[in-house]
Order: structure tokens, then C-alpha cells, then sequence
């Protein structure tokens, strides 16, 4: 049953990969400035859904609604209201920060004097200013995964999806990313955020959803609970 | 909501200049290729004369074809490598935009090593390869290659085997492009009339045009997983 005050509306999502099922018949939906966290063991089908959400694979069966908007047929609008974080940086080496943000911006239809404010506004805001004319192949992982949230953040999605954003970050590059996504440049949006590293969940996260062998175990409002015990009672 | 395609278009083929200008890792290899190709040929070809006349247009192509396939194997990498693929197809533009960017990125730095190795040529093997209509039918047959080929080359960069794979898909479907390519330039050098090598050259074009609509409707499919 969809809800009508939902961003995200989920029904009845399968995934498979010939013959072999990823999701089986998912439901859920997501209100606008929700915070979830997805959890689940490796293989559990998180990536595979946030591919689904972003409009980036298709579904076997089932039906995924962002903003109003029906996928695949309107998978365009849907893609122009997500931005996706990966543990793959998803920038091109050989340009510099803003280089890549510039190429990005053209392609999300920003003008030019907008997407040299916002460019010039999203480095600062994730602390590359300095570094804003130096080839990204130059950089460290932790501010490969900065400026990729500048990227995600560009064109200002409803939604930001984030795929295991700490894997293979030290701990000041994950303190670093924590600052940047939660306490400043996305406080107010939509936030779908994978991991396995259940310490890794901020507090911020008000709901948890847990998936294990394809189908959610978990769905509810994290409250006081500890995210240890959410995920072993519905892992069981 | 949708970027204009054109916008899309010139977006990606300005990345891709900017950062070979930067990392020269295309244009060099394929330059470098050819060049030992044709220095290859040259030497082998060197005692007989008039076979060296004969296989010229063939040597042409064969070095400009091998050339090509490595540069639309590493266009396609540079893509794949970190993920990039998924981030131009995230953004709300059409994938023929995407095909069309990367296909005129393919062919000007085709078309660099074939303007770098057809003065060499000449001056190796003695013919007037400078002739405008060599010019055009080179320029056309690149075209045509760059087509099919960043087609395959976008299936093949997500398989393992890809560096193997390439040549083996291409080289049979790029056949009616070699083959009118070759007549056209043979036609063309030998001084023959018009009439004998314009319609190989029309042939070409025709082949060409086939394969740009093909591949224009079937990207959004190889694109899929």
C-alpha cells in the first residue's frame, strides 16, 4: 500500500541475477528528511537496493516511486533528485576537484554562474578549497570521499543515497566525512545509508532496516536502541 | 529535468580532451603504435616496390584499425575504472548522449594519429597520401570504426577478458568498413577515374550511416546489466 506522504514508496521489489534472487518482495517507504540506516551482512542485497533506488538497475518484478515519479519509465526525473555515494570515488583522476564538480554540474543542466557559486561553495563546505586545482589521482582516500560528496550534493537531491561511505577510511577521515554529511551540508535531507560497520550508524539514523538473505527482518524507529542489538535480534 | 543533449554531448567530449591533454595516455599510445606499424611494414615491404605500392592503402588500415582498438579500450577503461560509468548514468541525461560524447571523443584521437601517420607514410613509401580525397575517406572510415567500436568496447570494458575481447568482437562486424576503406584509398592512390572508387567511397558512407543508427539504438541495451 503506497503512503501518500512518502519520498521514497518501495512495493513489492524483487531483484534477481539470472534466476538467482537478490531482493524477494521488498516493502517500505520513506518520509521526507528520513534518516535510515541499512544494514545487513555482506551479500545481503543493501548495494543491490540502493542500485534499484538510483535508478541504476532494474528490477525483476515490483514497482520503486521517488518524488512521484515511477521507475524505469521516469527514471530520468528520479535520477535528478538522487545523489549517490559510493565506496568507488566516481571521479575522473586526471582532472582536478573542480574540474570534475564542473563536468558534473554541465551534466545536471546547472548553468554556469550557479555552478560556479555552488563549486566554489561545496569545496569549502568539504574541505578542499585549497586543494580545488590539484588532480584528483593526487589525492587521499579520505579526500577522494569528500569531494564525492560534493559531487553527490551538486545539483542539491531530495535524496542522498550512501553506499558504505567509510569503506577504507581511517578514523579521522570517517570523523571528517560524519562532520561534513551530518552536522552541516545535508542536515534536512532524505538520507539512505548502507553499511555492515554497525558502530559506523550515527545517531542521527531515527530508523534502522535491516536486510538479511534479500528480505527485510527489521523495519522500525531506532529510538534508544542500540543498533548491536537491532541487527542480532533481526539477523536470528 | 533532462540535460539538452547537445549540452550532454559537448560535456563529455570536453572531459575527455581535458584529460587526455593532461595524461596523454591515448593519443601517445596509439601514435606510437602506428608508428612502429608502418616503420614494420615499411621495412618489410622495402625490396619490392611495386608491392609496397600495392599494400599501402592495406598497411594504412591495418595500422589505423590495431591503432584504434587500443585507444577505444582505454577510453572505455577510463570510464570503468572508478566507477565513472555509474556516475554519467546517474546524471539525468539520454545514454545516446553518452554513446555520441564518447564515439566523437574516440574519433578525434583516431583522427590525430591518422593526420600524424599520413605524411610519414609518404615520405616512407612514396606515395601521395596527403590527397584530399584520401583525407575524406580516412576521416569516414574513422568514423565508422569509432562507431561500432565504442559500442563493443562499452560491452567488452565489463568482462575480465577485455583487452582480448575487443578485437575479436569488432574485427568481424568492422569487415565491410575495411574492406570499401581499402577499395576507396587503393582507387584513390592509383589515380584510377572517379567513377571506380566513388562507389566503394558511397558504400562506406552508406555502411557508416547503417552502423550509427544501429548502435545509437541499441546502447541504451548494452548499458543495461
Amino acid at each position: 500500500m503506497s503512503d501518500e506522504r512518502a519520498l521514497i514508496d518501495v512495493e513489492n521489489l524483487s531483484k534477481a541475477y539470472g534466476g538467482m534472487p537478490v531482493l524477494r518482495g521488498l516493502n517500505f517507504h520513506v518520509r521526507p528528511g528520513e534518516f535510515v540506516a541499512l544494514l545487513g551482512a555482506n551479500g545481503s542485497g543493501k548495494s543491490t537496493l540502493l542500485r534499484l533506488l538510483s535508478g541504476l538497475s532494474k528490477p525483476t518484478t515490483g514497482a520503486i516511486r521517488v518524488g512521484g515519479w515511477e521507475m524505469p519509465g521516469e527514471a530520468m526525473a528520479v535520477r535528478a533528485q538522487i545523489g549517490l555515494v559510493t565506496h568507488q570515488p566516481l571521479l575522473y583522476q586526471n582532472l582536478t576537484a573542480r574540474e570534475n564538480l564542473d563536468f558534473f554540474g554541465k551534466l545536471y543542466g546547472i548553468g554556469r554562474e550557479e555552478r560556479d557559486r555552488r563549486i566554489t561553495d561545496l569545496l569549502r563546505k568539504v574541505g578542499l578549497r585549497k586543494r580545488a586545482d590539484s588532480l584528483v589521482r593526487t589525492f587521499s582516500r579520505g579526500m577522494k570521499q569528500r569531494l564525492s560528496i560534493a559531487r553527490a550534493s551538486l545539483h542539491q537531491p531530495d535524496v542522498l543515497l550512501l553506499d558504505e561511505p567509510y569503506s577504507g577510511l581511517d578514523q579521522a577521515a570517517i570523523e571528517r566525512l560524519d562532520e561534513i554529511l551530518f552536522a552541516g551540508l545535508d542536515a534536512g535531507r532524505t538520507i539512505i545509508m548502507s553499511t555492515h560497520q554497525l558502530e559506523r550508524v550515527p545517531r542521527s539514523a531515527g530508523r534502522a532496516l535491516v536486510l538479511s538473505r534479500g528480505r527485510i527482518t527489521f523495519d522500525d524507529a531506532t529510538g534508544s536502541r542500540d543498533m548491536s542489538e537491532i541487527y542480532r535480534s533481526a539477523s536470528a | 529535468m533532462k540535460t539538452p543533449f547537445i549540452n550532454s554531448v559537448a560535456a563529455i567530449i570536453g572531459k575527455d580532451l581535458r584529460a587526455e591533454m593532461r595524461a596523454r595516455e591515448l593519443v601517445s599510445v596509439m601514435a606510437l603504435f602506428a608508428l612502429l606499424s608502418i616503420l614494420v611494414f615499411s621495412f618489410a615491404l622495402e625490396l619490392d616496390r611495386e608491392a609496397r605500392e600495392e599494400a599501402v592503402s592495406g598497411v594504412l588500415w591495418v595500422t589505423l584499425i590495431f591503432a584504434s582498438l587500443l585507444g577505444f579500450n582505454r577510453s572505455m577503461a577510463q570510464e570503468r575504472d572508478q566507477g565513472n560509468l555509474d556516475a554519467l548514468l546517474l546524471a539525468p541525461i539520454s545514454r545516446a548522449a553518452i554513446f555520441v560524447g564518447k564515439l566523437l571523443g574516440n574519433f578525434i584521437f583516431t583522427l590525430i594519429v591518422a593526420l600524424a601517420i599520413l605524411p610519414l607514410m609518404t615520405a616512407l613509401y612514396g606515395l601521395a597520401l596527403l590527397d584530399g580525397w584520401i583525407i575524406v575517406t580516412t576521416t569516414l572510415g574513422i568514423f565508422g570504426f569509432a562507431t561500432i567500436g565504442t559500442l563493443l568496447a562499452t560491452m567488452t570494458v565489463q568482462t575480465q577478458a577485455r583487452e582480448a575481447l575487443l578485437p575479436i568482437a569488432m574485427l568481424p562486424i568492422a569487415l565491410p568498413f575495411l574492406l570499401t576503406a581499402v577499395r576507396a584509398t587503393k582507387g584513390v592512390l592509383s589515380g584510377a577515374p572517379a567513377a571506380e572508387w566513388q562507389g566503394p567511397l558511397g558504400m562506406l558512407a552508406a555502411i557508416t550511416v547503417i552502423y550509427l543508427v544501429l548502435c545509437l539504438l541499441l546502447y541504451e541495451y548494452v548499458l543495461e546489466e
